[in-house]
Formats: structure tokens, sequence, C-alpha cells
């Protein structure tokens, strides 16, 4: 055969395939949608989950989520930001450092439900937290603080060199630098990576089933206490996140409608996973034009 | 000058302030890598040494039958499931990656990374209890209809796998194949050399480890995936005598016996051997991933 | 600065989190025990009830809890799932009050555990009654206990060696680990059975039942509360599975739901586990979630499994 009919050959057999990735998320996203839209109401937003009734919604699961998640960037973000500042800005290369890089690598790579186990036996029982949102929290720590000194230490290195050296001109010291001068041009991209891996957190189920627990108890929407037992802002009650309850839904339901919740319910988390791709991007635009009073982004 | 002398010392406080929290960052990385694998191993080889199994025993019998009067552990038809469906998924997903990092960069650079840049990072951010759901209503009867079996099976797994997958591949492909420098492509096409040619002859050899090394990440993603394959791969505690049969995997067999069984029986030991395990092979594929990229430095 | 003011606020914050941290889970530790105070007086009971274990139950014990919390405002009771083992690890380690299990805990805490269970006791709130089931077109209503083993053996491998339709059988079984299994080898079959290459497990009844609906020759077992018009229901030896049949003794998958606690209950816990078996909690929620009321049973069963009329 002619080298060109092949290279015609080649490139639509390219074509094609890179086309049928986008068919295939198309796809995904049609038929999750297609299922799961009909169901979604105001009413299955945000009202309780019923057992064996019909017509229960998934209210205290979605805030789950959203609170655990809080949870975990409050516990993450300050961590990752320390760590990876100090792989970016005061590691020298060397063993030590490798070593660390080492560590982050395998912490980010280890299996979720690996994570779960070692939370249950850890953090569930020894530390006799029970299966709560903090357990959660402590265990979705594990996968997600890898992640954020990587987006720090990443962040951090592709300032420009001019910039520090511009601060240490000025008789700066380094502590000075990193926190007014390189912090703020590196944040639109932590901001970016944060909520992106915000968006894995929201949809993690295999770490959560071991830590948070599978039950959501009666909450008191009205009870602000984070001490009290029903309020949903204490963070020691067992807490069934939104992807959690589309397992356990799946599995164990025995509502007559648990096909139309697991649908609806698997909607709403690729939804709010679309509105967090779409807000990091918008949201790391933003913060580095507030930032850096420049118009050049496009 | 007192006012400077005092301002000088602030900025040391706040230097030893900011080094000792980062340095506490860094050993809180540390201790948690430490205190995982401590757990887990430690838990892991009670199985060993309590005398109920032996090592080879365990790795490679056949027979798992935990609740049986004389109960028998062999892993090998979950560690053996593990490794098939990943192969499997990466032999499915790594053409396709390949293929889009090749339309993202090649063939149309502009447009092409704009259409699929979002589409691959949206199939990352799709929970994986959304692809079991999808995997158990839409692949799982789709196998039924056309092909013998029960349509849940290794090959179900497989799908719903390298699907989950190829975003992985594709990221770390498509940042390869763009590092690439212009002027060695641009050597070959100014010998006369198509665009096949370019890519088959130039590119894919250069790039090489670099692609390997997407395809090596993507089967440890695969490899530790719990839930997804769970829902689909059938669970049967065997080797699988054709990829439509029911068989299962590392990760599904803990999914299914760590809450029906209580902490310190033997085949709860025995599933935390299986955790050892999927902790042992993420070490091996980060291994394998650090061989990869050294290689690509020379 | 704006930035570190923010990362202090930030430092702040998870350090009030460690410490009230530590503070709750001493709290959680003593809170079932020295939960209720003026027990005995007739006047308000109080504390918190901490509860965890089968996924099964799970929804029945979240029901009546419900119920006495409304009856009881000054009680708080937390059901969490995790399935029977964990319900009984940490029952038995005293991490919660109620352990609840599909088994009894004999047959999940043996050999070297053989102590911690021991020192369980055992409340029996419910009974679950198992049937077996098939694919609407298999084309069989009852079976022989004989072929049902030889069926779940792998001896016979297709419908019309039992008398139904000509169709390859697939058998959709549990984990060795499940306590919905280990009734049905015990009391419709009388053995134990080995998995056969092919054979389909899943752990949840949800699961199971969808599965047997939309597989073509699939044969499984379901609690009677799963049972509807998309699977076929199959008498046992032409015993029908109903509830009557069960309490009268006639049809034998049956078992208890078991709440176990550690040592004798007092207090609260005591007036929880009361109340389960009170007529009002046996014919309501027990019944409406398609449990038996364990009140109602003719007959009773030991672990040994020897069934004596009450």
């Amino acid at each position: 055969m002619k080298p060109r009919t092949v290279n015609k050959i080649a490139t639509s057999l390219i074509v094609f395939f890179a086309l049928l990735i986008v068919a295939i998320l198309v796809g995904l996203l049609g038929y999750i949608l297609f299922r799961g839209l009909s169901h979604i109401s105001w009413d299955f937003l945000f009202s309780a989950p019923q057992k064996i009734r019909a017509g229960g919604g998934i209210g205290p699961q979605l805030f789950n989520s959203l609170f655990l998640l809080v949870l975990t960037l409050i516990i993450t973000v300050p961590l990752g930001l320390g760590a990876g500042i100090y792989m970016a800005e005061y590691a020298r290369p060397g063993k030590i450092t490798g070593f660390i890089r080492l560590i982050v690598e395998v912490l980010s790579s280890f299996p979720s439900i690996v994570v779960g186990l070692f939370g249950l036996l850890l953090i569930v029982n020894y530390f006799n937290l029970g299966f709560s949102l903090i357990s959660g929290a402590l265990a979705l720590t594990v996968f997600n603080l890898p992640l954020m000194v990587r987006i720090t230490e990443q962040a951090f290195r592709s300032v420009p060199k001019q910039q520090k050296e511009a601060g240490f001109a000025l008789g700066l010291s380094k502590w000075k630098i990193v926190t007014s001068v390189l912090f703020p041009v590196a944040l639109p991209t932590i901001i970016t990576g944060t909520i992106l891996s915000a968006g894995r957190v929201f949809g993690e189920a295999a770490a959560l089933m071991f830590t948070a627990g599978m039950s959501s108890p009666r909450l008191d929407f009205t009870n602000w206490n984070p001490l009290s037992p029903n309020s949903p802002l204490n963070p020691f009650r067992p807490a069934e996140t939104l992807a959690v309850h589309i397992w356990k839904v799946n599995s164990e339901g025995i509502a007559p409608d648990a096909a139309q919740i697991a649908a609806g319910a698997s909607a709403v988390l690729v939804i709010m996973v679309l509105i967090f791709n779409l807000a990091a991007r918008y949201f790391g635009r933003f913060i580095y034009r507030k930032l850096t009073a420049s118009k050049r982004m496009n | 000058m007192k006012l400077k002398n005092s301002r000088i010392e602030k900025h040391h406080i706040e230097d030893f302030v900011g080094r000792t929290y980062m340095s506490f960052c860094v050993l809180l990385l540390i201790t948690i890598i430490v205190s995982m694998v401590y757990f887990v191993a430690s838990k892991g080889i009670s199985t060993f040494t309590s005398g109920d199994v032996s090592v080879t025993d365990f790795l490679f019998g056949t027979k798992w039958s935990p609740e049986a009067d004389t109960p028998s552990f062999g892993a090998f038809p979950f560690i053996t499931g593990s490794f098939l469906v990943t192969l499997l998924a990466a032999l499915i997903a790594s053409p396709l990656s390949l293929c889009a990092a090749l339309f993202m960069t090649e063939i149309v650079p502009g447009w092409g990374k704009k259409l699929l840049q979002p589409v691959i990072e949206l199939l990352a951010g799709i929970p994986s209890v959304v692809y079991g759901f999808i995997g158990l209503s839409v692949i799982v009867p789709f196998l039924r209809n056309n092909l013998p079996g029960q349509g849940i099976g290794v090959a179900a797994g497989a799908l719903v796998l390298s699907v989950m997958i190829l975003p992985t591949i594709t990221s770390v492909a498509a940042d390869a194949l763009a590092s690439l420098p212009q002027n060695l492509k641009e050597s070959s096409y100014a010998l006369g050399a198509t665009r096949w040619q370019t890519i088959s002859r130039v590119i894919i050899p250069t790039t090489f480890p670099a692609i390997m090394t997407g395809i090596v990440l993507g089967m440890a993603r695969a490899f530790g995936e719990a839930l997804a394959v769970q829902m689909v791969i059938g669970n049967a505690p065997f080797v699988p005598k054709s990829l439509f049969e029911s068989a299962s995997t590392l990760t599904s067999v803990i999914t299914l016996g760590m809450g029906n069984t209580t902490m310190g029986s033997a085949h709860n030991n025995a599933l935390w051997s299986m955790a050892l395990v999927l902790m042992l092979m993420t070490f091996v594929f980060v291994f394998f991933v650090r061989l990869l990229e050294r290689r690509n430095k020379i | 600065m704006q930035f570190k003011k923010s990362w202090i606020m930030t430092l702040a914050l998870t350090s009030v989190l460690a410490l009230s941290a530590c503070g709750n889970g001493g709290a959680n530790n003593t809170g079932g025990n020295a939960a209720a105070t003026n027990e005995g007086s007739g006047s308000k009971i109080s504390g918190s009830i901490l509860a965890s274990g089968s996924t099964a139950l799970q929804p029945l014990v979240e029901l009546v809890a419900e119920n006495f919390m409304d009856k009881n405002t000054g009680v708080d009771i937390q059901v969490q799932g995790g399935g029977s083992g964990t319900g009984l690890t940490q029952v038995a380690e005293k991490q919660v009050d109620i352990g609840n299990s599909d088994v009894f805990a004999e047959e999940k805490l043996k050999d070297k555990d053989a102590e911690k269970a021991a020192a369980l006791v055992d409340h029996q709130v419910a009974v679950v009654a198992i049937a077996a089931v098939t694919h609407p077109d298999a084309g069989v209503d009852s079976l022989t206990k004989q072929q049902l083993i030889d069926i779940f053996t792998g001896k016979v491998t297709n419908w019309k060696e039992v008398g139904g339709a000509d169709q390859k059988i697939q058998i959709i079984n549990r984990p060795g680990s499940s306590g919905t299994r280990a009734t049905f080898e015990s009391f419709a079959l009388g053995t134990k059975t080995e998995d056969i290459p092919g054979s389909i497990q899943e752990d949840s009844s949800g699961t199971v039942k969808k599965m047997i609906g939309e597989t073509p020759g699939a044969i499984g077992y379901l609690a009677l509360s799963y049972l509807d018009d998309s699977i076929k229901t199959l008498s046992l030896d032409g015993v029908e599975a109903s509830v009557d049949n069960v309490i009268s003794g006639k049809y034998p998958v049956w078992a208890y739901e078991h709440m176990y606690t550690n040592g004798e209950p007092n207090g609260t816990v005591k007036a929880f586990l009361d109340f389960f078996l009170t007529d009002e909690v046996q014919t309501g929620e027990v019944v409406e979630l398609g449990y038996i009321p364990a009140v109602k049973m003719q007959v009773t069963r030991d672990v040994a499994g020897n069934v004596t009329a009450k």
C-alpha cells in the first residue's frame, strides 16, 4: 500500500476513536440525565428518604456530601499547603525529598478500599470515633492530601523565577516571599486544583462505606448546635453520602421506587460534578484577574 | 534602629513558625503512610502467623470456601481475576486513549484539545458508583442479549473499567506528546514522511516510556477499583473459563465479605491479607512508573 | 497578611475539631451505660444508644428507634449498618450498645472467639423467612428439598430435569459469609454447599432480586419482604412460603433477627429492647417491613437448629 493511503486510513481511525470517546461521554451523560432528570424535583432534593414507601428524597444525603466535603477541605487544605510549599520552596533535592515525593505518589495511588479499611481499623475502631462524619473526613484526607500537596507544589513551581528574585532583592524574608509574593500568584492554580479534587471527594463511596457509615439519623435542620446529636452540623454523627446512598439503594432498597431514586441521585451526583468542573474553570480565571489586575486571560 | 531590629526579629519568628508548621505537615504525611503500612500489614500477616493458612496456600490455592467445616482460603482466583480485568481494561483503553491523545496534539491541535480536554476531565469526574450503575443497567443487558453467558462477568467488568481508566491514560499520553520537541516532528515531515509515518516511527517510539507510564497508572486505578467492578463481575470465587463467566477480584471479595465477618476471625483475616496484596501491588505499580520515568529522562 | 489570618483561622478550626473529637469519643463510651438514671420510677428515660450491624435489619431498627424517640424525647438512638460481623465485633468490644445480627453470635464468633460470644445476650426481635425464587419463565412452581440440593450442588443444570422449561439454570447465590445463605443452606438444603463455577454471587437482596428478574433461568433465594411479581416464588416440598406457615412451623426456612447486648442490658437499652417486643411494634413496624413477629411464633429454635413447639 502507498504510504499516503496508509496515512489516510490511520488518520481516519484516530479521528474515529477520538470521536468514539466523545460519543461515550455524551452517551453516558445523556443516559444518566435522561433516566434521572424526570425524577428530580425540589421535593426530591430536600426531603428525607423513605424506607418502605415511595416518594423519598435525598435531602440529608446531599447535605452530608457537602458537609463532608467542607470538613475534608478544612483538614486537607492547610496541611496540603504546608507540605506542598515545603516541597516547592524549602526542600533541597536529595534522598529525603525524593523519599517524600515517593510517599506522596504511593499515597495517591492507594486503592480507596484499602484507605477505607485502614480508616475502619484505626479511626473507627481504634480511636473509637465510630462511623461518623469525622471518621469519613479523616479517611478522605488520606487520599486528598497527596493531591493537595502535588497541586500546591506545581502551582508554586510555575510562578516565574523573577518574582521570587525581586522579593529577595527587596530584602524580604523567605517566609514573607512565600506568603505575600508567591502565594497570590499560585492561588488560582491551587483553587482550580482543589475544586477538581473536591469533585472526586464528592463521588467517593468505597472508602466511606467503612468510615462514615451507611446510615443517616434523623436530622433536625432547625438545630444548628454542632454538639447536639441530631444537629446536621454534628461531626460525630454517622452520615450516608449521596454516592453511598446510590450504592445502598441499588443493593438493599426496598422502597418501591428504589430504581428511580438511584437514577435521580446519580443524575444529581453527575450534575454536581459538572458544576465542580465549571466552577474550577471559572473561579481560577476570576481569582487570577482579581489578584493580578490583568485582563490578559481569555 | 530599634524599630528595625524588632521587625527583623518578627520576620525571624514568622520564618520559624512557618518552617515548623511545614515540617509538621510533612511529618504527618510520613506518619500516615507508616501507620497505614503498619496496620494493614500487621492485620494482613495475621492470617499466616496464626497458623491457619500458609503463604503458598493463600497465594496459589484455588479453593475459596471460608465458611465450610474445613475452611480453605485460596485467594488465587481473586488474584487472577484482578489481573485479568486490569489487563483487559488496559488492552481496550490504551489504543483508544492513544488515539485521543494523538487527536488532541497531532491531528487537530486547536479545537481537538478544546473538545477532548473537558470530555476527559468529565469522564474522570464521574463517580465509580455511577459507572457501576450504568454497567449494571446498560452493559450487562447488552452483553446478555448479544453474547453467550449471562451478561455479568469478566467482560462486563473489563468494559466498565476501561472507560474509567481512559482519562488517566489519555491525559498522561497527551502531556507526553505535547512536550515533544517541535523540531523532531518538523524534521520528519521535511524528509517527506506522511503524518502517520511521523506518528508511528518518530512520535510514538520517542514518547513510548511516557505512554507506558500512563498505562501503568491506569492499570493501578483499575486494579484497586472496588464498587463498579463488584456490581458487574458476578463474584463467583473461581478462575473463569471464559470472558463471559462470573468471576471475582480482590476488591470485590473484600467489599462482599468485610461487613459480614467478625474482626479476628480467620475469614476476616484472609480478607485483610487480600488488602495487603492490594497494597503491595500499589508499590509494584509505583515502582514501574518510576522505572519508566527514569527511562524517559534518558 | 490577609492570607495569614485565614491560615490561622483554619488552623484554629482544625484544632477545635480535633479537641472536640477527643471529648466526644469519651462521652460515647459511657453514653449507653450511664444513661438511664431514674429507671423504674416510671418517669422519663433519657440517654443515648448506639446500635450497629446487619444492613438487612437496619431499616427496621431505625424505624422502631424513631418511634421510640418520639415517645421518649430525652433518648437519642443511632442505628448504623456495617454488616452482622461488624455489629458483633463492635458489641463484643463494647464500642456499641447493641449489635444487630442475622445469625446467632455463636456462628460468627467461634473457635478462639467463643468466649466473646458467651458474654453476649441475645434478644430475638423478629423472624425473617426466606423463599427460593426463580425467573418467571423457569416453569416450576414447587421443588422438593432433594431437587433444590441437586440444583445448588450443580447436579441438575437444566430446568427440564425438574419438570420445567428447557432452559439452563443460572444460580444467583450469596457469598459464603452471608447470613441469608447460612439460613437457606441449614434449613432448605440441610447441608453446606460448595460454590459452583459460573454461579453469580451478590450480597444484597435488591441486586439478587433484580438479577433473578432479568436473567432467564435464574434461581436464588430472598427474604419474604422482597418478593413481588417480577419473580416467581417456589414452594418447598409443597409447602407455600407464607407467613402463616412459618408461624405454625410448617415452613422451615426462617431465622431470627438478633439484637445482642454485651451482658444484660439496663436502663435505656433495656427499655428500648422491651419496646421492641411490645404488640405495638411487633404488629406495627415489624409486619410493615415484611418480618414476622417473634412473639407470634408457635415454635422456637436454638443455636443448633433444634425446633421445639412453644
